[in-house]
């Protein structure tokens, strides 16, 4: 009894920090619909902040002043990022901000790494609050009671805020419907300005509160990303309560499942997420998403038609080039290209379903390290011929898709989004947890192609032909019967109801074809590399593919391969500096602003304003 | 300033691109060296500090084979599938002789597994997976590092002598883990077959809760603790712990935990009276330790890591074989790693031919404070060579070449 009161009591501290970052999260997302990534970073700087204002202000006046200080100024960091890199894309299609702030993540990873240096720093301990109290008997630290204590008053603060309050009127009516606020004559820029600089203050305020239970990293930035998410998506995004509340749950069951599962620590909060949203669609205390639910946001996407004769020719004189490569290109450069066309193969299978079917799937990588893990365990425990596992690789990366997707098509939206996430972690985790099977985190090696493909150049060309094979494939498909049947589902699923679409089950072969693509992508990158680990599974994967597809631009069918090509390439040329992911950030935060519809779709409009000033401009 | 210099630099690529390789002028030679210099920042750099220490020593000195030695740094962001993808280019492209490098174990194999295919030499420096020269072994691989064994043996050595019966272990839920806990074990109850293992928490790396776990071990009440938890883990894991009493009475091994990369963040903090692996720099005064530690504080204004240790020793290593080898050719190298002496800041070390990995040992000690930081206190210098199994046992280990 005793220790289980002391259980709780740690699991409710856990959740102080978690709570104050998540709500964070969840008031910024339902206001702004920003799906904000760089939320772990605003978390991280809050830390480094607090430490070093704790290194300059004396006692405990000094530390209180210093959390609060650290507050307000990631506060301002928010104002910042909101301005100069959200405020130039809110019209752009649904979710791209996400990429821009993904570009934010890569930035504060290495303004932090050049400001505080790569050691881990130490959280100074809370003046006057060193060492336990006991409560029945069990040793409680006192920082943990505090941590208690505070929370509830900053929720209560936030509540009167959001409910007491005119800003939280506005809010609020942001929330439900943001273009009415607009119309009411509310200026939303500052809104979403004030509502990001809050959120972001919340995440820095919980980064620097955490201070004295462990201290200031350059990898806690991504280590918190996945709890916010749960945590926010279990609650309802947009609901304060819910993040309390799921905050709780989630750190109470984990206390608990550290004592009597300690193997759950990985998969934990997944399954309880899954568990949620069967039962409740949009978490706890979510409602039903309303904006965006007929059509999608921005400017509407001109109807698909086959390339035309001259895209051809440039297309078809690329790939002869490309094909040429053995006769004019080193060794090396046959393996990055070869590299390219599976991430462009894998980039193209995400923009299927993401583009087409408007499905946006956080979870691809379970396709992609899915197809790579069928072969590798065929290869390894079946001895399997390389070829007969090739082949195998897609079928079981595509019925993994299909099985999942029959899951998760039952919700939509943001919703439909961090569930296959979930799925995608749990496939992970079962690949890292089951060692004897999988190799775990050692993953598998000496996985290599059959003798007649072993050759660098000819497996280039294997390469070559699966992967413009499949590309050609997916495009194809866009164009046919099935195609159709897709847009009309993403664009307004009731019209394509009553017109006799069947729109989840066109939804669920879509999702099933994308997850054979990814996982044809995977056997490709298996047998290129040798080997595979976890990693080809992790959610870094999945965002890797998502931020291509976004760059190359969602509305266009070359999308996903011309983002992949270019991240590819660029990534190849920039690792090779010190700073490149502050130059990979910035660049990528140029783009967003540059090209808000991708690169593919930015260089068709330029065309078409182009050929319409050749043709006298008139229309 | 900064996109122009972007810009050169990509000018400069592309310029690169395009050279044929034979202009190129021969007068270095080049070791390929893939690591995790973002990822893990804080380990790599000083392992290249360490690295750059021993090439000008070795260049000051006229080379090696009459020419100049050059390593190659490269940034595989811990991606597996990156660093076979700069291999290639370091062996194919740029004229690397051999690879060395990476911390994390699945990078060291995936690198590992490509040399073995395609018959590179391949220097594993510091990922201490047992698998790299056992399971997964291969004709090209070599390690320096003592293995995640013979680390852990060392400890169970240390903890056999003891009375505690009742043991609980803490370790990251991932290979590393896994092994080392695998491998304490397995040494333990050889020495101590009554020992019981009353508890085994297994906390997500680097995302520890940590009041949780320490409240969890309480619960089961044993002797002594094994720790495998490091980096911000380890903080947390030594805060709640030392606030909840946890390690009051309990005797405590915690692998790697004496290095200074995960000892020095701690502070004053840092656990009393715990029995660790590490690296006691600071006591090193005289010998070929000592010379390095003083000749590495001269040259970087900073104290050496475990890090900086083995990146020097790798140096040394890569020096050594090419001058036995006689030669820059890829069998050459490999034949001249079978039975290497190297003679490093540690003493000798040789590279077994059974299974390629080298005898450098682990100094283990207790922890204890001095002017308001952790450090080892009556430490060891531990022969690897006596941690690890015979040479018939790691056949039964490595498949066959």
């Amino acid at each position: 009894m005793e220790l289980f009161v002391a259980q709780i009591i740690t699991g409710l501290a856990n959740a102080s920090s978690l709570f104050l970052v998540a709500c964070g999260l969840s008031l910024i997302f339902g206001v702004t619909r920003i799906v904000n990534f760089a939320h772990g970073s605003l978390y991280m700087l809050g830390a480094y902040i607090g430490y070093s204002l704790m290194q300059v202000l004396p006692g405990a006046f000094g530390f209180w002043g210093a959390i609060l200080l650290a507050g307000i100024a990631v506060g301002l960091v928010g104002v910042l990022v909101e301005m100069l890199v959200l405020r130039p894309v809110y019209r752009a299609p649904e979710l791209f901000q996400l990429v821009a702030t993904f570009g934010v993540i890569l930035v504060v990873q290495d303004l932090a790494l050049i400001i505080w240096g790569p050691e881990d720093l130490l959280g100074p301990r809370a003046p006057g609050l060193r060492g336990v109290y006991r409560i029945m008997g069990e040793p409680i630290p006192k920082y943990d009671i505090v941590l208690l204590l505070i929370t509830p008053f900053i929720a209560l603060a936030l509540w009167y805020l959001i409910a007491r309050t005119r800003l939280g009127v506005l809010v609020r009516a942001a929330t439900q419907d943001r273009e009415m606020v607009g119309a009411l004559g509310v200026n939303q820029a500052w809104l979403f300005t004030g509502v990001f600089a809050l959120g972001s203050a919340l995440a820095g305020l919980g980064g620097a509160l955490q201070l004295p239970k462990g201290g200031a990293d350059l990898l806690m930035d991504f280590n918190i990303l996945a709890p916010v998410f749960v945590v926010v998506v279990i609650g309802g995004m947009g609901s304060l309560p819910g993040a309390y509340l799921a905050a709780i749950i989630i750190s109470v069951l984990n206390v608990f499942g550290v004592t009597y599962l300690p193997q759950s620590t990985l998969v934990l909060m997944f399954v309880v997420m899954i568990v949620v949203l069967m039962i409740r669609p949009y978490g706890l205390f979510g409602r039903e998403e309303v904006a965006g639910e007929h059509g999608q946001v921005g400017e509407p996407e001109l109807p698909i038609k086959p390339a035309s004769p001259n895209v051809r020719m440039i297309v078809a004189a690329g790939l002869i080039i490309l094909a040429l490569l053995p006769l004019y290109g080193s060794s090396f450069s046959q393996v990055l290209a070869t590299d390219i066309l599976i991430f462009c193969l894998f980039a193209a299978s995400l923009h299927f379903l993401l583009g087409l079917g408007g499905l946006v799937s956080f979870g691809h990588a379970a396709y992609y390290g899915g197809g790579a893990y069928v072969a590798a365990l065929l290869v390894t425990h079946a001895d399997s011929p390389m070829e007969l596992a090739f082949l195998l690789a897609p079928l079981g990366a595509g019925l993994a898709a299909l099985a999942i997707g029959w899951v998760c098509l039952r919700l939509t939206g943001v919703y439909f989004a961090m569930l296959t996430l979930a799925f995608a972690q749990l496939l992970w985790s079962l690949v890292f947890q089951w060692g004897d099977v999988t190799g775990g985190d050692d993953g598998l090696v000496n996985l290599w192609p059959a003798d007649w493909l072993n050759d660098t150049t000819v497996y280039f060309y294997f390469t070559l032909l699966f992967a413009v094979g499949g590309i050609l494939m997916l495009r194809h498909v866009a164009h046919s019967p099935f195609g159709y049947a897709l847009r009309a589902a993403r664009d307004s699923q009731r019209q394509a109801e009553s017109t006799g679409i069947d729109t989840r089950r066109v939804q669920l072969l879509a999702f099933g074809f994308a997850g054979l693509m990814g996982g044809l992508a995977g056997a490709l990158f298996v047998f290129s590399k040798g080997s595979v680990f976890p990693n080809e599974l992790e959610i870094a994967r999945s965002f890797d593919a998502l931020i291509v597809v976004f760059l190359g631009g969602v509305k266009t069918l070359a999308g996903g391969v011309v983002g992949g090509a270019f991240f590819k390439g660029v990534e190849d040329i920039l690792t090779r500096f010190e700073y490149w992911r502050l130059v990979m950030g910035f660049l990528i935060i140029f783009v967003v602003i540059l090209a808000p519809e991708g690169i593919a779709g930015s260089m068709r409009k330029l065309v078409r304003r182009l050929q319409s000033s050749k043709t006298g401009g008139s229309q | 300033m900064q996109r122009k210099t972007f810009l050169k630099a990509l000018l400069a690529t592309a310029a690169l691109a395009t050279m044929p390789l034979s202009a190129v002028a021969q007068d270095t030679i080049k070791i390929g060296e893939i690591n995790h210099y973002k990822r893990l920042a804080a380990f790599a750099e000083p392992y290249k500090k360490g690295i750059e220490l021993a090439l000008e020593e070795a260049n000051a000195a006229g080379g090696v084979l009459g020419k100049q030695l050059e390593f190659i740094f490269r940034d595989d962001q811990g991606e597996p599938g990156e660093a076979v993808k700069i291999a290639e280019e370091l062996m194919t492209r740029e004229g690397a002789v051999m690879l060395t490098g990476t911390i994390l174990s699945n990078v060291g194999l995936a690198i590992s597994s490509y040399a073995g295919e395609k018959g590179y030499v391949y220097l594993a420096s510091e990922p201490l997976a047992d698998s790299l020269v056992w399971a997964a072994g291969n004709k090209y691989t070599f390690r320096l590092r003592a293995s995640t064994f013979m680390q852990a043996a060392m400890l169970a050595e240390a903890a056999a002598k003891t009375d505690a019966k009742r043991f609980a272990t803490i370790a990251p839920n991932y290979a590393y883990g896994k092994d080392a806990v695998a491998a304490f074990k397995e040494n333990l109850l050889k020495l101590k077959p009554d020992a019981e293992f009353v508890a085994e928490q297994w906390p997500a790396l680097f995302k520890i809760d940590a009041g949780a776990e320490v409240q969890a071990l309480e619960r089961a009440k044993p002797d002594a603790i094994y720790n495998v938890t490091f980096g911000p883990d380890l903080a947390k894991f030594v805060r709640e712990g030392g606030d909840r009493g946890l390690f009051e009475g309990r005797g405590v091994y915690g692998l790697l935990s004496g290095e200074p990369e995960y000892i020095d963040p701690l502070g004053d903090e840092a656990p009393e009276g715990w029995t660790v692996t590490g690296y006691p720099w600071y006591d090193l005064n005289d010998g070929p330790g000592g010379d390095f530690v003083s000749a590495y504080q001269t040259r970087w204004d900073d104290y050496p890591r475990i890090g900086s240790l083995v990146g020097y020793m790798t140096v040394q290593s890569i020096v050594a074989a090419l001058e036995k080898a006689g030669s820059t050719e890829t069998e050459a190298i490999r034949d001249a790693f079978e039975d290497l002496g190297v003679s490093t800041p540690v003493g000798d070390i040789t590279f077994r031919s059974s299974d390629h990995q080298s005898t450098m040992g682990a100094y283990v000690g207790t922890t204890a404070l001095r002017d308001g930081r952790g450090v080892m206190v009556d430490w060891d210098y531990k022969e690897g060579a006596n941690y690890l199994p015979s040479a018939e046992e790691v056949a039964k280990l490595r498949p066959a070449d």
